[in-house]
């Protein structure tokens, strides 16, 4: 697989309009800061969201035209600081504070905070009533995740002391294939799309991607990249890992159903059988090893995990919405290729 | 183990039981049925299955959270049945 490199994709407001005009000059050129980010709803909003993606992925990847530093230039993190905050305040409201009697075991707190999950039944739906239509943009919307995953969680490393730091790299050293980039999990994630019809590349759907998508990978990169946030980042990882296994059985079945074979469920079935193990240890050794080591982090964690599941529901819900309505839930729909 | 990180140093094989789910291996371990057949697993660590109610027996499926099964990480202490 070739060094990721994504275009620009088309503006979607004022917003992502005066980054991308500012990203196709010389750095450091000028951006200025924007007047007040109003927006009735940050999560969902396609202007914010895109503008934030972009200014996030001069961290992951090159971008054809616009040059690499960029990544540092000091206009453009204040204008980025400007988009996180309504962001992050919006994500904030749908997050109860941490009770005390949660931070005595922050293990069982998350045990309990995933099973108390009441976002929709997105992967119950996939499986039993699912069309090969949705299925599909199902796969393109985690696509944005996907072809990066682990990666955001990585950040955790250099900032956690050894005990949570082994349990992390014992996750991470899965995820990544065991030394074997065959076996990486956003390589196996790649070949499902494949084998889906599926353009692979890494940021090929972003023009299709709604704000509320983007969210979801906004809200992790935002927790990876601030060393203050070490524990929202270990708590979405936790409550990720923690809602895996059984919703990527759902669908492998899903697929199954509709006909496709092993090349497509691959990604899936292996993340039953991963996650199985990965949540353990990212529940007890990593978020449980991190709070025993630094309390003063312990309600971020759970905040971290809540946050992934509101902002998750969110999307889910957006997705069933779309179909309710008979709509795509893509910016387009997406035609597959026959493989 | 198929991970190609050959060692003349076997690294010891720890069994941990994780609260309300599975049991973790970790070591340089064989997992193998009554025939000495090795079951294929292609990670260092793995989930064995203790709720039994897994689809992937002996591995943990994560099941274990749709029945609400509970049990410590310690010894459980001996109950008058």
């Amino acid at each position: 697989m070739a060094a990721r490199l994504i275009e620009l994709p088309a503006p979607r407001g004022p917003l992502s309009e005066r980054l991308f005009e500012a990203l196709e000059g010389p750095a450091p050129g000028t951006l200025p800061d924007p007047e007040a980010v109003d927006s009735v709803d940050p999560i969902a909003d396609d202007d914010l969201q895109l503008a934030l993606y972009v200014a996030y992925e001069l961290h992951y990847t090159a971008i054809r035209g616009v040059d690499e530093s960029w990544e540092w230039a000091p206009s453009l993190l204040s204008f980025r600081a400007a988009l996180e905050r309504p962001f992050e305040e919006a994500v904030a409201a749908l997050v109860p504070p941490a009770e005390a009697a949660e931070l005595e075991s922050v293990g069982a707190a998350l045990q309990r905070i995933v099973a108390g999950d009441t976002g929709p039944p997105l992967s119950r739906y996939i499986e039993t009533q699912g069309t090969r239509e949705q299925m599909l943009e199902h796969v393109v919307h985690r696509s944005a995740y996907q072809l990066k995953e682990a990666d955001p969680h990585s950040w955790a490393i250099p900032r956690l002391s050894p005990r949570p730091k082994a349990a992390l790299l014992e996750v991470q050293f899965d995820e990544y294939g065991g030394g074997r980039s065959e076996r990486m999990h956003s390589v196996l994630f790649a070949e499902t799309m494949e084998a889906l019809g599926l353009e692979p590349g890494y940021g090929a759907y972003l023009d299709r991607w709604p704000g509320v998508t983007l969210a979801g990978v906004n809200l992790v990169t935002g927790f990876g990249l601030q060393r203050r946030r070490r524990g929202a980042l270990v708590g979405h990882l936790a409550a990720f890992e923690m809602t895996s296994s059984i919703p990527n059985r759902r669908y492998g079945n899903a697929l199954r159903r509709l006909g496709y074979g092993e090349e497509a469920t691959h990604f899936y079935d292996e993340h039953v059988e991963a996650d199985a193990v990965h949540e353990n240890i990212a529940a007890w050794d990593l978020a449980g090893g991190l709070a025993a080591e630094e309390p003063e982090v312990a309600a971020d964690i759970l905040f971290g995990a809540r946050a992934l599941l509101q902002v998750e529901a969110r999307w889910a819900a957006h997705l069933m919405d779309a179909w309710g309505r008979g709509e795509t839930s893509l910016r387009a729909p997406v035609v597959p290729v026959p493989a | 183990m198929g991970d190609g990180m050959g060692s003349s140093h076997p690294i010891p094989v720890t069994i941990t039981p994780y609260p309300d789910g599975p049991y973790l291996v970790r070591g340089d371990f064989a997992l193998t049925d009554l025939d000495g057949e090795e079951l294929a697993t292609e990670r260092r660590t793995v989930a064995l299955c203790r709720c039994g109610k897994s689809r992937i027996r002996p591995l943990c499926d994560g099941t274990h959270k749709l029945i609400g099964f509970k049990a410590a990480s310690g010894a459980e202490p001996w109950q008058r049945g």
